[in-house]
């Protein structure tokens, strides 16, 4: 008998206009010692389906429809106060972000013990030997110290063992588990899935994933079910599924996923999902704003970025003795070049210092040591802003995170019109609207976007806003640092697409900073592997992943997702484009 | 911490010194010290003989040195009005101060915190519609006009506790309280409630607005999918998450408290420092107005002391400097 199982579950949001419909008609069961996979995008709604398990909806939301049985007992019906108890006791849950699920205010111990106290109810002393025993289960070291500490004192990774431990701690028969390692970094993300797979197993407890990470459904889960926007489209075995969808969608999805095994000239277009269907209207380079003054001059033949024992240090303690001071050295004796019209990315774990590279290129911060040479001058050498000017304007930056990179009190059209008036690169106001809404055709927004405001648009379509706005400059060299790590797989690809597309037509050069090895090799043609501030390998990106040679690039490659089993029909689909 | 406390001391000693040295300036540049102390007929001769034995022919550093000398030992000279010690006046008048400030700040916070957690946890209720209501007349209304009309109401037309005053007071010592009579405790009512009202809705909305911040968090959420109860969820993981705003404006509200009472003490005749010091004004009883000026400083710096020793208390990333540098 399945100890989880839904029935038809049907949730609905009132809202001013109408009811809105969340979930609909799903129903799913999960096994004791197997693991569901929960796969969709944002706003698929399967989150949704993991909060009506535990009924803890957020209001207004209504479950309005469905049963929901665990351990062949309906549940759904009960009173608020028997289902409280059930939480915790039966059904533990893992949520996505452990920074903050746990209470900055008191130690790890109170927390654990609290919680196994109230179901357990074993009595102080007996809760505290269990809450150790618990974290050493999880994997933490020294849990007889480490149980005092607070969780400001514990890493991302160790923080979500913890939140495991509190998940598990009275022996539930089903967990949920919400994004759990979407926040964290590919090594822990494997030791925490590894850790998830081992208790489920061990405990024969059923546990549901709800995740958008093709990988972590390939990883860890038996079976998967599919969800697009609030319906089940297909479920089955993970394998079938990924090897041979049967649904449009999951075949588009599955397509999307960039590939670790094979490089890619575009990514397969997927035609099932929002805002694909506007095809960029393209302008013709050679006599548009867009193309001219490409002549650059400078430095022929050499390389166009040169990066020479670059060194970056950052007070972590200040103090007025050199003795007491504290420091992190972010980036150590980093040299690489980028030719022109080259992709060269740039991979490591969060911490690693790729960031900081990028933001010392262009001037966010001053190296300690070390030169930066653009076109054959040295950055660093320049102290005048009007000396520093033109070669701000020569590279633009596109960030991670498209909602805090705009200004939501400004229109699209003075958002990207901005670096064009700064740097005065048009005449009249008229010339600069058109220019604008050119920019925005090419990066598939089309020109009416120009009179709204960022908050109007999602995430991929605020990326596409960024993009635009760094063309606005007519750059030659672009840094992107995560430019899709926050967006669904389908609106990655479209990005990337984007990206390597103005790339190929205006021979930009580009510095592509990830954490994403797949994306990694659709996008780049030279590679550099950071490793605490250390660069440990440059080389060709398709050698990089065929021999790797430093240990630490084999870590990270053997760390991958396994997604071999992927179905090929996807990459049919893009041969035939 | 040990070295962040001796930094604040040292920040809170330049601020008792900046005070200082405007009180002094009050004291020494605002009219002659000797006209104010001597009579019409007092000779010029005379005159040049008391600058020169009070000192005030000395330089301007040495003057100021002995200023801070006495004031730290709570010598602010003579009233010129009163013609007594200041430090006697003000001994006098502080306990009806202190008491009235406290009682007023007892009452914001032990009314206005629980009624900010309801009104965070209710937010839709009847009753906590109610209090938001009856909060923005506590903050719109002026001191002074809500005494009065508790004057009228309670005093004037019921007849039920007295106007003005502090009632029979018992001495302890130089202190004066009254905490230990009928009366005393009766005259209490008016002033304290007077004065309590808008610290009241202030903490009240501070709480709420706290509260609905935290209750969102990815903690709280989590705590309740443990299956942790509701009123451990609210007041153990929650309230206490409210806390270092709260402190931090309790704090300073505090201080405005005993600052602020002037209005109240005026409109009850309530014999404190406030009343003392607009009597003061109103004579240019200089050496009172400097004293009162020092006396409020003081009590702010220590008072915001103590909130930074009570953010310790309350948020353990605060303490750990060092652990935090080990644990990652």
């Amino acid at each position: 008998m399945a100890h989880l199982e839904i029935r038809n579950l049907r949730v609905e949001f009132p809202s001013r206009r109408g009811r809105v419909v969340a979930v609909d008609d799903v129903s799913l069961a999960v096994e004791p010692g197997d693991i569901l996979g929960v796969v969709g995008e944002s706003g698929a709604g399967k989150s949704t389906v993991g909060n009506a398990v535990i009924g803890l909806l957020e209001p207004p939301g209504e479950m309005s429809a469905g049963e929901v049985h665990l351990a062949g007992r309906r549940i759904d019906n009960l009173p608020d106060s028997e289902k409280r108890k059930l939480r915790g006791k039966r059904i533990g849950m893992i949520f996505q972000d452990p920074l903050t699920s746990l209470n900055p205010l008191q130690t790890i111990e109170r927390q654990l013990v609290e919680t196994i106290d109230l179901h357990l109810s074993t009595g102080e002393a007996a809760a505290r030997r269990r809450a150790v025993d618990l974290l050493r289960q999880v994997g933490i070291p020294e849990p007889g110290l480490r149980v005092k500490q607070y969780p400001h004192q514990f890493s991302g990774g160790m923080r979500q063992r913890v939140v495991i431990a509190l998940a598990v701690c009275a022996e539930p028969d089903v967990i949920i588990a919400d994004e759990p390692t979407t926040a964290l970094d590919v090594s822990i993300q494997a030791q925490i899935l590894d850790l998830m797979r081992t208790l489920c197993r061990e405990r024969d407890v059923a546990m549901l994933i709800i995740t958008h990470d093709m990988g972590v459904i390939a990883d860890i889960t038996d079976r998967v079910a599919v969800m697009y926007r609030g319906r089940l489209v297909e479920q089955g075995a993970t394998e079938r599924i990924l090897g041979s969808p049967d649904h449009a969608y999951t075949r588009s999805l599955v397509a999307a996923v960039p590939r670790p095994d094979v490089k890619l000239i575009r990514f397969p277009l997927v035609t099932y999902i929002e805002d694909a269907n506007e095809t960029p209207r393209n302008i013709d380079i050679s006599r548009h704003w867009l193309g001219e003054a490409r002549d650059f001059g400078g430095a022929a033949g050499g390389p166009l970025v040169s990066l020479d024992s670059l060194h970056m240090r950052f007070v972590t303690r200040r103090s007025v003795f050199r003795r007491n001071r504290a420091y992190l050295d972010a980036v150590k004796d980093v040299s690489f070049d980028i030719g022109e019209g080259e992709v060269f990315g740039l991979v490591g774990e969060s911490g690693s210092g790729k960031s900081t590279v990028a933001r010392m290129i262009c001037g966010l911060h001053v190296p300690v040591a070390g030169a930066i040479r653009f076109a054959g001058t040295d950055l660093t050498a320049l102290r005048r802003e009007a000396d520093l000017d033109p070669f701000r304007r020569q590279m633009q930056m596109i960030f991670q995170d498209p909602f805090s990179s705009l200004n939501p009190r400004m229109r699209v059209l003075d958002i990207v019109a901005e670096p064009i008036r700064f740097h005065r690169l048009a005449g009249s106001r008229r010339e600069v609207e058109r220019i604008v809404s050119d920019l925005l055709e090419q990066v598939g927004l089309g020109a009416h976007a120009a009179n709204r405001y960022p908050h109007e648009f999602s995430g991929g379509q605020r990326q596409r806003i960024s993009i635009a706005r760094a063309l606005a400059t007519r750059p030659r060299f672009l840094i992107c640092d995560e430019p899709t790590s926050s967006l669904d797989v389908s609106i990655q690809a479209q990005v990337l697409n984007l990206l390597k597309d103005l790339q190929e037509l205006l021979g930009l050069t580009m510095l592509f900073i990830s954490h994403d090895l797949p994306v990694i090799r659709q996008m780049c043609d030279r590679v550099g592997v950071m490793l605490a501030g250390r660069l440990c390998e440059v080389k060709e990106t398709e050698a990089l992943f065929e021999n790797p040679e430093h240990d630490y690039t084999r870590h990270l490659l053997g760390l991958m997702p396994r997604l071999t089993g992927l179905s090929r029909q996807g990459l049919e689909l893009a041969d035939r484009r | 911490m040990p070295a962040f406390l001796l930094r604040r001391f040292l920040q809170s000693i330049v601020v008792m010194l900046t005070v200082a040295l405007i009180a002094f300036g009050l004291f020494r540049y605002v009219g002659d010290p000797i006209n104010n102390l001597v009579g019409q007929d007092t000779t010029l001769e005379e005159r040049d003989e008391l600058r020169e034995r009070l000192g005030l022919n000395d330089a301007f550093i040495v003057q100021f040195g002995r200023f801070v000398r006495d004031v730290s030992i709570g010598e602010f000279g003579f009233s010129y009005q009163h013609r007594r010690p200041v430090r006697e006046l003000v001994a006098e008048r502080l306990p009806a101060t202190l008491e009235l400030s406290l009682v007023s700040a007892l009452l914001a916070l032990l009314v206005g915190a629980p009624m900010g957690v309801y009104t965070a946890l209710r937010r839709r209720g009847f009753v906590s519609r109610g209090f938001m209501t009856l909060s923005l007349i506590g903050i719109s209304l002026p001191t002074f006009l809500i005494g009065i009309l508790l004057i009228l109401f309670f005093g004037v037309i019921l007849r039920w506790l007295p106007t003005f005053g502090r009632g029979e007071v018992v001495a302890l010592g130089w202190w004066t309280t009254g905490f230990l009579t009928a009366s005393g405790l009766k005259s209490l009512v008016m002033p304290s409630i007077t004065l309590a009202l808008f610290q009241m809705t202030l903490i009240m909305r501070l709480i709420r607005a706290e509260m609905l911040e935290v209750l969102r968090t990815d903690f709280i959420k989590f705590a309740h999918a443990r299956g942790l109860p509701a009123r451990s969820v609210h007041f153990r993981h929650a309230l206490k998450n409210t806390m270092v705003p709260v402190i931090t404006i309790t704090g300073l509200q505090l201080g405005s408290i005993i600052a602020f009472a002037i209005i109240t003490e005026s409109v009850f005749q309530w014999p404190g420092m406030g009343l003392l010091f607009i009597q003061a004004i109103g004579e240019v009883d200089i050496p009172v107005m400097a004293a009162y000026l020092v006396l409020i400083a003081f009590f702010f710096v220590a008072i915001n002391l103590v909130v930074d020793v009570l953010y310790f208390v309350v948020d353990p990333r605060l303490r750990a400097d060092k652990a935090t540098a080990n644990g990652q």
